[in-house]
């Protein structure tokens, strides 16, 4: 299925700390799709960031078979995987991880300088985002001098400069109030989603569900439902 | 990614100051210690380089350095003119007697003395008067430093009179000298002369000096005189190194100035080190991000080595200058005369603080490397 930019079968990931072994991801099955804003939802310590990392090719998993967009992960070791990170990925943070002296523009332009193009050239295209995401007028800021909204909207930024086929973002709202944490996730599902790009949003902030083109929740180390539906479903079912 | 690696190091301004401070003063430490123990070294062997008419010293077996010499019988010198390949060779006396100027001011003098009639051995660098001058009766040359010590801020004035064991002697002229190692006035004294004011012993004689013939080698002229003499023979280069070895071995200098040197080094290593390296643990989540973004370790490790070179460069620099001016504007002072920064110390510091940098850059890049991209999705 040319369709699927994700997907995953029988995913398993186990970290050693020290004698005892944690099995964070139990078999995750899960497929990601083109040109849909899919979020990963479950409680805190369900795996969603492990399952994420793997994912990205930030962690190797311990068991299963990954594609991600088209290459089979486990192949691409080393280097590879991080020019394949370079090509293909966005990243959000919670906690933006912008380079404190580093301007807003600058920042943005990371991608670009990771791939050895000419400061200028990076520095311009950042700008005509920036301004394109409402912050044309604070270019030169140092992150210090942001609201945490409009350092969210930098990294935002820094995700899309460079045209990834894939965005990956942790928890983009929980470090924002409520409005602005909306605010982020209008602009995201405007500007980041596009039919040859699939974009995960980890949360467990329900009321950025409106969002959702697709959403799977996981518990426990796999994934429990998947499908708008049968999650509101389950969410209504807990609410009474 | 060099200029976010700059903008980084410059981002932090304190640690960046603390780093570039550190190599800084290490290096002025470094290299000003170490100047100042070639110029010490160097001083040792200035009387023996400032006989430049000669090439060649002969002494008594047991003579091991300049300042300590056991004296040589008169028949010596004939020993050595009859030596095959010599141009000349003429007597020489170095003594430390006492010398009072007319005002009561006295002290002792390293005594230097130059053959009677071709005045073979003489200074060169005359100030006031002229080599020639020396042929007077009861005359003498004093250096520039003596002049200072005796006669402090008046302008140089010939025919001062000196009292050395009770013998009336003028001053007929000054000269430079290169410092001694001891710091005391040089006198020079034509042979004769310098005998007349020194208290009779039974040898007089201290050095034959020699030349060697046109086209003769130094080297194996010594070798014939040692052979057919029984006497020891060095050129100058060789005596200068002799008396610098002794020194060397025989005096807590080298220790001491070595102390201070290894622990300028060490220290900062050590601040420069920890400093360079907390800079990048506190880094470490941007690094992680950078990593997460798709910057290959390859990139990561020369925007650490150009953070630790920049900082290596300025504080070297800055190091280096203090060093510079330190000389320079003591290059004044008549005591200190003699006291420089060699290029070889240069050179040698820039070794030392480059060891510095990599072993710096060299726990933060490692620590770095294991990290986990992964890392930045933790809070
Ligand atoms: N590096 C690690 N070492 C050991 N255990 C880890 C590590 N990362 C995550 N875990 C564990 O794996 C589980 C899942 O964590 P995580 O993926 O962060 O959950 P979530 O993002 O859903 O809150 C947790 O029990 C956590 O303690
Ligand atoms: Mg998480």
């Amino acid at each position: 299925m040319r369709n699927v930019a994700v997907s995953c079968h029988g995913i398993t990931k186990a970290f050693d700390s020290g004698e005892n072994q944690v099995l964070a991801l139990r078999g995750v099955d899960w497929e990601v799709r083109f040109g849909e804003l899919t979020l990963l939802v479950g409680p805190s310590g369900c795996g969603k960031t492990t399952l994420i990392s793997v994912i990205a090719g930030l962690l190797d998993a311990t068991s299963g078979e990954l594609e991600v967009l088209g290459e089979d992960m486990r192949r691409l070791r080393g280097t590879d995987a991080v020019v394949f990170r370079r090509r293909n990925l966005g990243f959000v943070f919670q906690q933006f991880n912008l380079l404190p002296s580093l301007t807003a523009v600058e920042n943005a332009a990371v991608p670009l300088l990771a791939a050895r193009v000419p400061r200028r050239t990076a520095v311009a295209r950042a700008s005509e985002l920036l301004a394109e995401l409402g912050l044309g007028h604070r270019l030169n800021a140092l992150p210090s001098k942001l609201s945490g909204g409009q350092q969210q909207r930098v990294a935002l930024a820094r995700a899309l400069l460079h045209e990834p086929k894939l965005i990956v973002c942790d928890e983009p709202t929980s470090a924002l109030d409520h409005e602005t944490g909306h605010a982020v996730m209008e602009l995201l599902k405007r500007v980041a989603v596009r039919e040859d790009r699939a974009v995960i949003v980890v949360t467990h902030d329900s009321r950025v569900f409106e969002f959702a083109d697709e959403i799977a929740e996981m518990e426990d180390g796999s994934i429990r439902s998947e499908g708008l539906e049968a999650v509101l479903e389950g969410e209504l079912v807990e609410r009474i | 990614m060099n200029f976010v690696a700059i903008q980084m190091l410059l981002g932090d301004r304190i640690k960046y100051l603390g780093l570039v401070t550190a190599v800084a003063f290490s290096t002025f430490l470094m290299s000003h210690q170490s100047s100042i123990f070639a110029g010490v070294m160097n001083r040792t062997r200035s009387q023996i380089l400032d006989v430049q008419d000669a090439g060649i010293w002969v002494m008594d077996p047991a003579t091991q350095y300049f300042d300590e010499a056991k004296a040589l019988p008169d028949q010596a010198l004939y020993r050595v003119r009859s030596v095959e390949g010599v141009e000349w060779a003429v007597a020489m006396r170095k003594g430390t007697p006492v010398a009072r100027a007319a005002d009561g001011t006295f002290r002792t003098v390293i005594l230097m003395s130059v053959d009677d009639d071709s005045l073979a051995g003489a200074p060169r660098h005359m100030l006031a008067g002229s080599l020639a001058d020396l042929r007077q009766p009861d005359s003498l040359f004093i250096d520039r430093a003596a002049y200072y010590y005796f006669f402090p801020n008046q302008p140089f004035r010939t025919g001062r009179v000196f009292e050395i064991n009770d013998h009336r002697v003028t001053v007929s002229g000054i000269f430079e000298s290169s410092a001694p190692f001891t710091n005391l006035p040089i006198f020079y004294a034509r042979y004769s002369e310098a005998l007349k004011f020194q208290g009779r012993e039974r040898n007089m004689m201290t050095y034959v000096l020699v030349k060697a013939k046109p086209g003769v080698d130094e080297n194996t002229l010594c070798q014939r005189i040692a052979r057919e003499t029984g006497f020891h023979a060095m050129t100058t280069q060789e005596f200068g190194w002799a008396t610098i070895d002794y020194y060397f071995k025989h005096t807590g200098i080298p220790l001491n100035f070595g102390i201070t040197i290894t622990v300028a080094l060490l220290v900062g290593t050590l601040v420069a080190g920890q400093t360079f390296y907390i800079f990048t643990l506190e880094n470490l989540k941007q690094f992680g991000a950078l990593k997460a973004i798709g910057v290959t370790n390859w990139r990561i490790t020369s925007m650490i080595l150009l953070q630790a070179g920049m900082v290596g460069a300025i504080g070297y620099s800055i190091g280096i200058a203090m060093t510079a001016a330190f000389y320079e504007y003591f290059s004044k002072n008549v005591d200190l005369r003699g006291f420089f920064l060699p290029w070889q110390i240069a050179t040698g510091t820039a070794g030392a603080v480059l060891v510095i940098i990599v072993i710096a850059s060299f726990m933060s890049i490692r620590r770095v490397l294991v990290l986990e991209p992964a890392v930045v999705f933790r809070g």
